[in-house]
């Protein structure tokens, strides 16, 4: 804007000059610092990703929190103490009813533990429509996340695999963009985990499945939804767990600031690459 | 640059607006439709009136799953219960026959009905399931009078929203809207798999919200107030369970 508006002939007002003039040295080092350090992640997905962070952290502690008050898995309809399980974890639970074997019985934490729950569910459906949405409608869905025609083969799927596997350090490249492998994982927890474990947690509930009684049937029954949303909780944490673990593996240090202020501090190379 | 960033703080703040206006015309609609619950204070009452809202919404008129006989729980499991105080013994000792439900508020008739009144109303089973917040759950046969029939009887006040129902055990007592309380399969119950309801099933008398997970299906009944505002209940939360830190509304 500033360079089309010097570039207008004629202007002789000296305070117009005096800007421009001003303005032309200014504009090269700005240009400069503005590839070196151009957003890396929109504010919408820095703003998500950090609202997302928090609420499952409150989800994993709460949730962890109710699961320690019956510690008993089941598949089927129903189960309780005088059913067979189909698993049970060796921890104590914080009602004495449960055989654990162990001596003691934690402090009840249900209550708080489901009000956070339920409202940290909601705040992270919300962002999660809220990210999806936008990501569709202003294509970083298609852009950044769908795999590219080419990545959709065995040998470029099987390369990523294997730098991978070779613990091979991200080049600077890809810090401008996700690989094969991030694109696939985020889609799937995106796309498959998230709306699953969703799902599995409203078949739980009476009242939804009052109303759609197919999302608890299809599922095999209440219990197998309990079970089911403990193993899709899981693969979340263990989502988690590889995602940090990459992120310190790829530069603990860019990464969070590129995922706070949207800024990568690269060489001027790899950032004319991406251009 | 300046073009930008104005039309963008006109945006931001048109947006903030109609936002801020959205918000107070759809608290005003929840008010007015009841989708506000009484346990909306405080940190977690947006997630709470989120919850209660939209199910109120979508459940107002569905049925709980029912089962088929080969889908009740055998052996029946009965949850732990405090020890029954003297005044349950007393009745338990006259086998339940002077037990009464007393019911009061914003009634035409208030009224106390005896056992056998309660069962000379047609009797009606269903056989759903009972949820706790623990995790754990079990399928039984239900047998009862729909609560509808008992209120028809009693003759609610149009104007009415919740019905407040207590337990002989003075530290438990809950209440629902009257979605709930007027639902079909809301039930005073006082048979289970085809026989009596047993003490530690709730058992001479329990009300079944099968909508809702097993603490709102207080066992031992006596006692019920139809009203239109849960404020001078308690300390104003609804029921004894937001008290003890649990939420008032138990549909999920």
């Amino acid at each position: 804007m500033r360079a089309s508006r010097d570039t207008i002939p004629g202007v002789s007002d000296s305070a117009y000059v005096a800007g421009s003039v001003s303005a032309i040295p200014a504009a090269v080092p700005t240009a400069a610092v503005s590839s070196l350090q151009s957003a890396r992640h929109s504010t919408l997905v820095r703003v998500t990703h950090w609202i997302t962070t928090l609420c499952f952290f409150a989800l994993l502690v709460s949730g962890v929190e109710i699961v320690i008050s019956h510690p008993r898995f089941y598949w089927g309809e129903t189960g309780n103490d005088s059913t067979p399980t189909l698993f049970k974890l060796p921890i104590p639970s914080s009602r004495d009813l449960v055989p654990t074997g162990y001596g003691y019985v934690l402090p009840d934490q249900n209550g708080w533990s489901r009000y956070l729950h339920f409202q940290a569910a909601w705040l992270l459906i919300l962002t999660g429509l809220l990210y999806v949405i936008a990501i569709v409608l202003n294509g970083h869905l298609q852009r950044d996340l769908l795999p590219g025609k080419s990545d959709l083969s065995w040998r470029a799927f099987s390369t990523a695999i294997a730098s991978h596997l070779r613990f091979e350090r991200p080049s600077a490249a890809e810090a401008w963009s996700y690989n094969l492998l991030q694109r696939l994982s985020y889609l799937f927890v995106i796309f498959v985990l998230f709306p699953f474990v969703i799902w599995t947690g409203l078949a739980m509930s009476p009242a939804f499945v009052s109303a759609v009684p197919a999302s608890v049937d299809l599922l095999g029954g209440q219990q197998s939804a309990r079970t089911l949303h403990f193993f899709v909780s899981l693969a979340l944490v263990l989502f988690l767990l590889v995602h940090v673990g990459m992120v310190w593996f790829a530069g603990f240090k860019s990464r969070m600031r590129a995922m706070i202020n949207g800024r990568v501090i690269t060489g001027s190379t790899a950032s004319t690459e991406q251009k | 640059m300046s073009n930008l960033s104005r039309r963008k703080l006109i945006t931001t703040g048109l947006a903030a607006t109609a936002g801020a206006a959205g918000l107070g015309v759809a608290a005003r609609l929840a008010e007015k439709y009841g989708l506000i619950p009484p346990d909306h204070g405080g940190f977690y009452g947006l997630g709470e009136t989120l919850t209660y809202a939209s199910q109120r919404l979508l459940t107002r008129h569905s049925l709980a799953r029912e089962f088929s006989r080969s889908q009740i729980s055998k052996p029946p499991f009965a949850n732990e219960i405090p020890p029954p105080n003297d005044a349950f013994k007393r009745l338990q000792a006259g086998g339940f026959t002077d037990w009464r439900l007393d019911i009061n508020g914003m009634v035409a008739r208030p009224a106390s009905f005896s056992m056998a009144q309660l069962k000379s109303y047609p009797s009606q089973s269903q056989i759903t399931m009972v949820q706790c917040e623990e995790g754990w759950s079990y399928i039984a046969e239900w047998i009862g009078v729909p609560l509808s029939h008992i209120l028809q009887a009693v003759e609610v006040h149009p104007h009415a929203r919740y019905v407040v129902y207590y337990s002989i055990d003075p530290d438990w007592w809950e209440s629902i809207d009257m979605a709930d309380a007027l639902h079909p399969q809301t039930f005073l119950t006082y048979g289970m798999n085809g026989d009596e309801l047993p003490v530690a099933s709730g058992g001479p008398l329990r009300l079944r919200v099968p909508r809702q997970l097993g603490y709102k299906s207080v066992k031992y009944i006596t006692r019920m107030t139809v009203t239109d505002n849960l404020k001078s209940f308690g300390k104003g939360l609804g029921s004894a369970s937001p008290e003890g830190g649990y939420a008032w509304y138990a549909g999920i």
